[in-house]
């Protein structure tokens, strides 16, 4: 226990004086850091519009109300296909994520030197790009429309799916599999048999929870072009229509709580 | 005697939904629906079969892609995206931890507790994306817009996750430095915050991670990073540049999810 001497009195301290020698210093180099990209930021800043900013927020508020409900109406048609690029597009990542998962985890991929890296780099390009990014690529590939935000969600959520999922499958019970295999069982068999029913509720949780995501991901991808309510966003923006802007907020607002509401249902109900 | 043979059974697996009404019920319902979804999804096929080309053009230019004719371009937004993500991180748990304080039922009274909770309700429903869109608008072009709509994600997804760590910590050992005469503020700093430290610093890398993703976002809105340089690439039909930009994304994504793991063992 890291003790002070001090007037002869023995006080606790919480760390020796090294480590918090050491503390200080890593503080301070995180400091500096911060400051330093705090300047860069600054240089870069108009501050002028940012000191005009809180007039231009209200300004922009008492523009939004009161929201155009007539407007409404319209947005059902953009509403469904932000439903369906969302469920379509995860049906598409958990068909594809299956096959990868079961590459990429350690217990069930056919060769841990060759096989196993190429599923995990298909699992870490397919995170690390934007489901935005993703579209922007596809719209400029196959045209504006509805399939490219499908396919773009679908091939920014397999990875995602697979690598909870071949999480999963790395935790399962062996001695399962190995009942199983003692019955004479074939590859497949243990495959179907032995670990799939193993990991077939979190399969599902995954996947529902991934809709969830990409309800809230499909909401924008029309900014891009890629279909959805997103498109009537931007155009309304672009047409100034602040009155239709509010609208669409509040409809994206209630489409995201009632996915989430289902979605946590739903994997209540799994688990 | 003679006792009849037992009719030959068959082994079946149990299905996962054991009600049978329920289960035909919902694959019925999955099957109308992608009929549905299907005839409704309006598609240009004229269209796609028309990008065919352009996207066997798209890969072939990963091989190999063009780092070197727009290299000053990546590099800048690259950097910019970097210490964009660093800024609004830091600004962003800034923010967050009074307002995560605020939000743990164990800590605040009923309406600090209820307004920090809406506070965190609010700023996390909306994406980056739309959040950039607005700071745009108010703050004008730039990085800045940006890191304040990271800045306000990061809030609402990391009060919300340090609030329930609040909540769900250990009483015995907070109530054991209560009763030693700690005050308030000692009471944070030697009964919760040692508690939720490491899980915290976790938390903190796994955001820096998302907000570097989301950085090469907010650019296509107008937000700076990287995102601006790769939305131009790709209206060029420079895809050789947007593979590069692509590829350099990934590896940075993979370095920091690498030492973001590698921190946090060494913090546990």
């Amino acid at each position: 226990m890291p003790l002070k001497m001090n007037n002869g009195n023995k006080v606790w301290q919480r760390r020796t004086s090294k480590q918090q020698l050491l503390n200080w210093f890593a503080w301070l180099i995180a400091v500096a850091i911060f400051v330093y990209c705090w300047q860069l930021v600054s240089e870069k800043t108009m501050w002028i519009f940012v000191l005009d900013s809180p007039a231009q927020a209200s300004d922009m508020a008492e523009r939004m109300v009161p929201p155009k409900w007539g407007y409404l109406s319209t947005l059902w048609g953009p509403i469904w296909d932000t439903i369906n690029i969302a469920t379509l597009g995860t049906l598409i990542a958990i068909v594809l994520a299956f096959p990868v998962a079961f590459l990429a985890a350690r217990n069930t991929t056919p060769s841990v030197r060759f096989v196993r890296p190429v599923a995990l780099f298909i699992i870490v390009s397919s995170r690390s790009i934007n489901s935005l990014l993703w579209a922007l690529m596809l719209v400029t590939i196959i045209g504006p429309g509805v399939l490219a935000g499908v396919i773009a969600i679908g091939l920014r959520s397999i990875g995602f799916c697979a690598k909870l999922l071949y999480e999963a499958i790395e935790e399962i019970n062996e001695t399962q599999v190995e009942a199983i295999t003692a019955t004479g069982a074939s590859g497949p068999q243990i495959l179907n048999f032995g670990i799939v029913p193993q990991i077939l509720p979190a399969f599902a949780g995954i996947s529902v929870f991934r809709w969830d995501i990409n309800i809230r991901e499909s909401t924008v991808l029309g900014l891009v072009g890629a279909g959805g309510i997103g498109l009537e966003l931007n155009a309304s923006i672009n047409t100034v229509s602040w009155t239709q802007v509010s609208v669409i907020l509040l409809v994206i607002l209630s489409t995201v709580v009632v996915s989430e509401w289902v979605s946590a249902k739903v994997r209540h109900a799994i688990i | 005697m003679i006792s009849k043979a037992p009719a030959q059974r068959v082994w079946k697996r149990k299905p996962m939904i054991t009600n049978p009404k329920l289960r035909w019920g919902l694959i019925g319902g999955v099957v109308v629906y992608l009929i549905i979804a299907f005839y409704t999804m309006e598609v240009d096929w004229g269209r796609v079969a028309a990008g065919m080309p352009r996207a066997e053009r798209f890969l072939g230019s990963f091989f190999p892609p063009d780092f070197t004719s727009r290299w000053e371009d990546i590099y800048v937004g690259i950097v910019e995206s970097l210490w964009m993500t660093v800024v609004s991180t830091v600004v962003g748990i800034a923010i967050s931890i009074p307002v995560g304080l605020g939000a743990a039922r164990n800590l605040s009274s009923r309406p600090v507790y209820l307004f920090c909770r809406g506070v965190l309700a609010v700023s996390r429903t909306f994406p980056e994306i739309i959040l950039a869109l607005f700071a745009v608008k108010l703050f004008g072009f730039g990085p800045f817009a940006g890191i304040v709509a990271l800045s306000i994600a990061t809030i609402g997804f990391y009060g919300k996750l340090l609030a329930e760590d609040i909540e769900d910590m250990d009483p015995v050992q907070a109530e054991a430095i209560k009763s030693t005469g700690a005050g308030w503020f000692q009471w944070l700093n030697y009964a919760v915050q040692p508690q939720v430290m490491p899980r915290m610093i976790g938390l903190g890398m796994y955001r820096f991670d998302i907000n570097f993703r989301e950085s090469a976002v907010v650019g296509i809105v107008g937000g700076g990073g990287i995102g601006a340089t790769l939305l131009t690439s790709f209206d060029r039909y420079e895809f050789d540049t947007s593979a590069a930009i692509l590829l350099v994304i990934i590896t940075i994504v993979m370095f920091v999810e690498y030492s973001s793991g590698f921190i946090r063992k060494w913090v546990q």
